[in-house]
């Protein structure tokens, strides 16, 4: 254990702790404030790493574990891990700033929330860090707990604990395919490690498992974040408290996925089937989440959409960088490698703007009390400062200058672009599509931006629809962490290339070890020239975004015409409903409760597995070379004992069959008897009377009513059921007998005399040889002769019969 | 010569037990077969000491005296049984 185990570990300690911290101050100080300090600790920390990391170093440190199966908590800092590990603590602590502001002392369980979201942290700084592929997916598991956790907070609400559910299950469900994915991965390579297996991606590449991990891996990431179509989680986990929403489904867990991508591109990047499935589904789901999020009237389901949308774009982003690892080396790696640089840079802008999007949306819901567009207006002189806010966030969000987001955005077409011209996976007349949906991707974002920027703030206030009056202006506290997020936003804008020297040019290298990162391709500049495309598509999205925007309520009822049946939710909905119900019958169908058809299930597999594995090992031979003699008085008892045992089946008197089955008893004596064993023969004598006299007891207290003293009623099934085990068990006998593998141990019994003194070998056996079983035996009778005690004595009340 | 009276004796025991048997089933009154299986019981001491002489051990004499005992035991419950309606009384 290292001191960086102690920074990424931290948050759990905390969480710890912080229950007794509300118990005792909460009174008097707001939670947050003590709660502030870990995620402030461990950016300050991580900041001093930066020069180190920047310089191409990387940080390992080993902790065991359960080294015994290769399980370690190894931390493996490299750019990639530090760019997001700064990111999560960064805007961690923002969000707490924000929360205590949000989240009343007075009225909110804050013990709670916490303990949550710093186990959200941890989970999250450890997934980011971690080099061990178990550990990674140990602590995946926990970010969708502690978010599960987190979007119920307000737990007595129906639609929290709906959306917490089904967030849960889809993440859950790609978690596991994920583990599955990264076994497979480690069944390869033999080893747990990331850095390991990237060493050994030759092993992996000529796997045959190689595409279904792939598969199973992207299906994690792909859930994880809100990919199509997996997305259907997130709009609904907007039932989140707004700091909860800002900081997991906008800055960090989202991007746990896209983390896991770029992780793993050394590994599987260069693969046709990557670049077509990452770039592919990234640009149908930013197109499904930009369309999507114009329509939404609800600010936060708005952002929920377009985080999906921009989530699409890192992806697709990803998807097409990873061309780069196709060409090992020289000008057509750099070209691609832009696209994953771009990728990185948009993650961080994301970042920045989305979470202080997510606040303001916060601040107006606090201060109206309602977040519908319909109802807001007017609050651009109330709420100066928060409207300004927005004017960055959804105007880098929307891709324009002077913001972070007009960047990435150029870059985003730049790669988009090259994309278009990839002609080495096949089907290479389709990468046209990628530049052209992402182009009116754009424009969608560009028009949402308007609807979220312009909506609330201008036009006229509405007074009698909102729940609250006396709107004002959000508390300071409350306004410092967007504002710090806005002024970095712009900060980027004009310094991108410091962002780009420290941070993303070695979390580039980690995505593509190969790539120089000295050339000037990756030097970020605002102005291209007027001969760039990509101005032109820029001019273009705002030309037509505004356009559109303006005449929106013309188009917008081409929505309409869209069925509400075929939505994702509804499919979602459907599915589950269906399984829930077709299980539901399938259950009842065979679990009828008769005992009757339980014992016919068992006795058909009986029958059909016993014949069946003696057919298929062909197994069916007799041989009764070592039968002994039979002799008359056996074919006697025998025919007698058939017919007695005929009576029981056919009789309609109780008593008779009682008596006939007695009758077997008492035969089964004879044929001890013949058989010569003395000891058998009076134990059975004495056993079958005191059984014949119980039967005779149970019949005297049958009911009276439903007493029908009739034939059993005839069924052909039981009948071949019946005869079928018969068979099988006289076979199995037969062919048992018939093949003795080993000489019996009967000669080492007849020393009883001898070993144990005793001239009787059954007797001995049982108190001498083999005593245990006899002790066990007779604890047998003891415990069944409490339980017939018990049952008699202690009955339960009301089932009081006077008859006994 | 003295084995095969002895098997003789035992299958004339046998046909008594089938006989015994068929009464047994059909037995028109419960106490028909009550005294049918009495008789069974006898008839299997008899099997029992015959079968023994036969073999030439004593191995099977603690069984003549079970069969007795139980044989007199449920004859006398089926009897209560029939006569009071149930074997066992309670003291009220």
């Amino acid at each position: 254990m290292s001191f960086m185990h102690f920074i990424i570990l931290l948050p759990f300690i905390a969480a710890i702790f912080i229950p007794f911290v509300y118990k005792k101050w909460n009174i008097h100080l707001h939670t947050g404030w003590f709660v502030i300090i870990v995620p402030l600790f461990i950016f300050i920390n991580l900041l001093f790493q930066i020069p180190a990391i920047s310089n191409g170093d990387t940080i390992f440190l080993s902790m065991k574990w359960i080294p015994s199966l290769g399980i370690n908590f190894d931390i493996y800092l490299d750019g990639l891990a530090l760019m997001f590990a700064l990111i999560i603590s960064g805007i961690g602590t923002l969000v707490v700033l924000y929360s205590i502001f949000y989240m009343a002392k007075e009225r909110e369980a804050l013990h709670n929330f916490y303990v949550y979201l710093l186990m959200f942290m941890g989970a999250m700084l450890g997934l980011v860090s971690s080099d061990n592929v178990l550990v990674l997916y140990t602590l995946w598991e926990l970010t969708s707990v502690s978010s599960f956790l987190l979007i119920a907070y307000w737990y007595e609400r129906k639609k929290s604990r709906s959306g917490a559910l089904k967030s849960m299950i889809i993440t859950v469900f790609g978690g596991l395919a994920m583990l599955a994915g990264l076994i497979m991965l480690a069944m390869i390579t033999d080893t747990y490690s990331i850095r390991e297996m990237i060493a050994s991606v030759n092993l992996i590449i000529e796997s045959p498992l190689f595409i279904p991990a792939m598969v199973l891996v992207l299906l994690g990431a792909f859930t994880k974040s809100a990919q199509f179509p997996f997305s259907i989680w997130l709009p609904d986990a907007m039932e989140a408290p707004t700091p909860v929403s800002a900081y997991l489904h906008s800055a960090t867990m989202v991007k746990a996925g896209l983390y896991l991508l770029a992780r793993m591109t050394p590994i599987f990047g260069g693969s046709a089937a990557w670049f077509w499935l990452v770039g592919g589904v990234g640009i149908i789901t930013i197109f499904y989440g930009s369309i999507r999020a114009v329509r939404q009237t609800d600010l936060k389901a708005l952002l929920a959409y377009s985080t999906i949308s921009q989530l699409g774009l890192i992806m697709s982003l990803l998807g097409v960088g990873s061309a780069a690892l196709y060409f090992n080396i020289g000008n057509a790696q750099e070209v691609y490698a832009v696209a994953i640089f771009a990728a990185l840079f948009h993650l961080f802008n994301h970042s920045t703007f989305k979470g202080a999007l997510f606040m303001v949306v916060g601040i107006i819901d606090h201060e109206t009390g309602t977040r519908d567009i319909r109802r807001l207006g007017g609050l651009l002189t109330i709420m100066p400062v928060t409207f300004t806010i927005a004017l960055i966030g959804s105007l880098s969000m929307a891709g324009l200058p002077p913001f972070n987001g007009f960047l990435s955005k150029e870059m985003f077409f730049t790669g988009m672009l090259h994309a278009s011209e990839v002609n080495i996976f096949g089907l290479d007349g389709w990468t046209i599509l990628f530049p052209i949906i992402a182009w009116i991707a754009s424009v969608f974002t560009f028009i949402y931006c308007m609807i979220l920027l312009l909506k609330p703030f201008l036009g006229k206030l509405q007074p009698e629809k909102l729940p609250k009056d006396n709107v004002h202006e959000a508390p300071f506290g409350m306004l410092v962490p967007p504002v710090i997020l806005g002024s970095l936003v712009v900060l980027v804008f004009f310094f991108p290339n410091l962002l780009a020297e420290y941070i993303l040019k070695p979390a580039l290298v980690s995505v593509i070890p190969t790539v120089s990162t000295g050339n000037e391709v990756f030097e970020i500049h605002a102005w291209h020239g007027f001969d760039s495309i990509e101005l032109w598509m820029t001019i273009g999205v705002i030309f037509f975004g505004l356009l559109l925007f303006f005449s929106i309520k013309k188009w917008n009822i081409a929505f309409r015409f869209f069925p509400d049946k075929l939505s994702l939710n509804n499919l979602y909905n459907a599915t589950i409903e269906n399984m829930e119900k077709q299980s539901a019958s399938f259950t009842d169908r065979y679990m009828t409760g008769n005992i009757r058809h339980y014992l016919l299930y068992i006795f058909i597999f009986i029958t059909v597995i016993m014949i069946g594995s003696l057919i298929s090992f062909d197994a069916i031979s007799f041989n009764f070379s070592s039968t002994g003699e039979i002799s008359i008085y056996d074919i006697g008892i025998l025919v007698v004992m058939v017919a007695a045992a005929m009576t029981t089946l056919l009789t309609k008197n109780r008593i008779t069959a009682i008596v006939s089955l007695g009758a077997v008893g008492y035969l089964m004596v004879m044929l001890f008897v013949i058989f010569r064993a003395p000891d058998l023969a009076l134990t059975q004598m004495v056993v079958e009377t005191v059984t014949t006299v119980l039967f005779l007891l149970c019949f005297y207290h049958l009911p009276k009513l439903g007493k029908r003293l009739e034939k059993m009623k005839f069924k052909v099934t039981n009948l071949i059921i019946s005869i079928g085990v018969g068979l099988t068990v006289t076979i199995m006998t037969l062919i048992a007998s018939g093949h003795r593998l080993h000489v019996p141990i009967t000669n080492f019994f007849e020393n009883a005399y001898e070993l144990a003194g005793a001239k009787n070998i059954v007797n001995a056996i049982l108190v001498d040889f083999r005593g245990f079983d006899t002790m066990l035996e007779i604890s047998v009778l003891l415990i069944a002769g409490v339980g017939v005690f018990t049952l008699i004595k202690l009955r339960p009340k009301g089932s009081e019969n006077d008859e006994a | 010569m003295f084995d095969v009276l002895m098997i003789l004796s035992l299958v004339i025991l046998t046909i008594a037990i089938l006989f015994n048997f068929y009464r047994v089933v059909k037995g028109p009154s419960s106490v028909d077969r009550v005294q049918a299986l009495d008789a069974i019981g006898i008839n299997l001491i008899a099997g029992t000491a015959i079968f023994s002489v036969y073999l030439d051990t004593h191995a099977f004499f603690e069984l003549i005296l079970l069969i007795g005992i139980l044989s007199f035991i449920g004859t006398i419950a089926f009897a209560r049984f029939i006569e009071r309606g149930v074997v066992i009384e309670r003291k009220r």
